[in-house]
């Protein structure tokens, strides 16, 4: 067969709309369609389910097993939530998010402001250099990041972390406020500019009211990025009593001779919680699903 | 400074084309300053660093920890003779290739192709599932697939009834932690074609099962071609991610048995900072940096022919 491009296709069919397509043969692929993904599905929830019932299993292995009799319950949670295996690297982790969430949002409202209004011979290349760094491997430049941070004495500070972070977030969350801001019509802010308002004023009082659901999704995505990562704060913090929950997952090792499965698995739950619910939340706003053809086309 | 003069627009209408002094101009651009001050510092700076540390023989302890000089392409002509670094372009080629060009991407557009004609409960259970494993943090994906495929794991426990099983992570690692980033990275490219294939008019999917065009025909001549631009988007994008992979394989396997699943960002992390080898370790991040930054480019590419 000559290879069709589609538009050859549409021309060579009739106008007519019947459905005869729909015949048995159809039936059959439908049924095949469901019974395919219902098994992609179970494939991709399997490896999942040892986490859940291994948290509920005191007597927890690798193997996948319901829990039962006396093995059931929540020994592995009680002995996981104690401030130094728990609370603190939570709290950590959540200074950690917050902190470089907020200052990520902040400062790239601030940003996308004057990128999304005015125009100068600047904003085109800042605009391209912001995506360029949107692709670019944050793990590569972890070694001079700690070379920086040993030079400027920020190694092990949150502060220093907590700026790097909100750095790392930046291009991505200054590309999609700035697209959000777009989308605010201009002209009541004009009426504002012809009263003396300043643009400080007009993007507080007019544009960022109309502009809190984007911003809400812009700092959930950040967050629930920030929650997972694991080899920033590895690198960049080093006293055990600073380290949020994603590093401090690995004191499960060694710490008692042999790894205590049930124990991990539970911790593992608890920290993916918070992430799981953000999660919800975003998509509920979103009205069911990302809409990653947008943001993919810019 | 100041834009395009428009003689005649009147005023008040169009208030961003009006020509405006130079002070305005500055006091427009000052909310920038944050995000350049923070991008200069924490992004630039490393990477004008690295560039400089790539060419030194910088470390923190051992030889060179004394004085640091200039030792011109020496990092880099250690990194392409070496047969470790050899061994870890190998290996991100194979996990990169597994994982997200053929993993990620066929069984992201194979699940998103699927849900079109599954019934509702079964693409929103399916989604939810493939979803969640995209959702949770990596090291816990990490540990999940330890467990599966280690020795005692469930994956040889239903091995076992067909006589089969060994020890994955240490008989085939880059398979396993392939494996892995395929399971966690999936739903990416599944949302992203999702929302490709509902752009096609559905005339034209009619059209073609009209014309006699079915199944896998209909899906290389109309649907593959309609998406094409989405597909190269998604492609670029997904490796990108996948380069720079580092928690999930550290969690399963710290780029062992030996060095047999040590990618790119694992020797660069060992060499660094178990070795304190700095200058070497940043000629490595410099090769990663050059290959995403390339990518970068492409991307960009790709978004200005929209």
């Amino acid at each position: 067969m000559t290879t069709q491009t589609p538009a050859a296709v549409v021309a060579t069919v009739p106008t007519a709309t019947s459905h005869h397509g729909r015949g048995p043969r159809s039936w059959v692929a439908t049924v095949l369609a469901n019974v395919v993904t219902s098994v992609i599905g179970l494939m991709f929830l399997v490896p999942l389910l040892w986490v859940v019932f291994a948290a509920f299993n005191s007597q927890a292995g690798l193997k996948l097993e319901l829990p039962s009799g006396s093995s059931f319950g929540l020994d592995n949670f009680r002995a996981v939530m104690t401030p130094e295996t728990t609370y603190r690297p939570m709290w950590n982790g959540l200074v950690l998010c917050v902190g470089s969430a907020a200052i990520a949002i902040v400062v790239a409202t601030l940003a996308a402001y004057p990128l999304s209004r005015f125009e100068t011979r600047y904003k085109r290349p800042f605009l391209l250099t912001i995506l360029f760094s949107t692709g670019l491997p944050i793990t590569a430049i972890m070694v001079p990041v700690y070379g920086l941070f040993v030079q400027l004495n920020l190694i092990d500070t949150l502060g220093g972390t907590i700026a790097f972070m909100a750095t790392t977030a930046l291009p991505f969350s200054i590309f999609l406020t700035k697209n959000f801001m777009d989308g605010v019509p201009i002209t009541l802010e004009e009426a504002a500019w012809t009263d003396g308002a300043n643009s400080m004023q007009t993007l507080r009082h007019i544009v960022l009211p109309l502009m809190w659901p984007g911003l809400s999704v812009v700092l959930i995505f950040t967050f629930i990025g920030m929650w997972g990562n694991f080899f920033v704060p590895f690198v960049l913090l080093l006293s055990p009593d600073r380290l949020p929950a994603s590093v401090s997952i690995f004191t499960f090792f060694g710490q008692y001779g042999s790894v205590q499965w049930g124990q991990l698995a539970a911790y593992s739950v608890l920290y993916t919680l918070p992430v799981v619910v953000l999660y919800v939340v975003l998509s509920r706003r979103l009205g069911g699903a990302f809409n990653f053809g947008g943001a993919l086309k810019g | 400074m100041a834009t395009v003069t428009r003689p005649g627009a009147p005023e008040g209408i169009d208030l961003r084309r009006r020509t405006h002094p130079v002070k305005v101009d500055i006091a427009r651009a000052l909310p920038l300053t944050p995000a350049i001050v923070l991008l200069l510092v924490f992004l630039a700076g490393p990477i004008l660093w690295c560039v400089y540390a790539a060419f030194t023989n910088i470390a923190l302890t051992g030889a060179g920890s004394g004085e640091t000089k200039f030792v011109g392409l020496d990092n880099f002509r250690a990194a392409f003779s070496s047969d470790a670094f050899a061994n870890s372009v190998v290996l991100t080629l194979v996990f990169t290739f597994l994982s997200a060009v053929v993993g990620q991407n066929l069984l992201g557009l194979a699940l998103a192709l699927l849900q079109k004609r599954s019934a509702k409960v079964v693409r929103t259970l399916v989604g939810i599932t493939v979803i969640g494993a995209w959702v949770i943090p990596e090291v816990v994906a990490g540990y999940v697939w330890y467990a599966f495929l280690a020795k005692d794991g469930t994956f040889n426990e239903i091995l076992a009834r067909f006589g089969l099983g060994q020890n994955w992570l240490y008989t085939l690692p880059i398979i396993a932690v392939s494996l892995a980033n395929v399971w966690r990275g999936t739903a990416f490219s599944m949302l992203v074609y999702n929302a490709a294939l509902s752009e096609i008019p559905a005339e034209i999917e009619e059209a073609a099962e009209m014309d006699g065009a079915t199944g896998w025909r209909r899906l290389r001549y109309v649907t593959v071609p309609m998406i094409k631009r989405t597909v190269t988007t998604n492609l670029m994008l997904i490796t990108l991610q996948t380069l720079s992979v580092f928690g999930l394989i550290y969690t399963m396997t710290k780029g062992g048995p030996g060095t047999k699943s040590q990618t790119l960002p694992l020797y660069m992390y060992e060499q660094a900072f178990s070795f304190s080898q700095i200058g070497y370790g940043t000629a490595i991040a410099l090769v990663l940096l050059a290959v995403g930054a390339v990518f970068s480019i492409l991307y960009m590419r790709l978004l200005r022919e929209d």
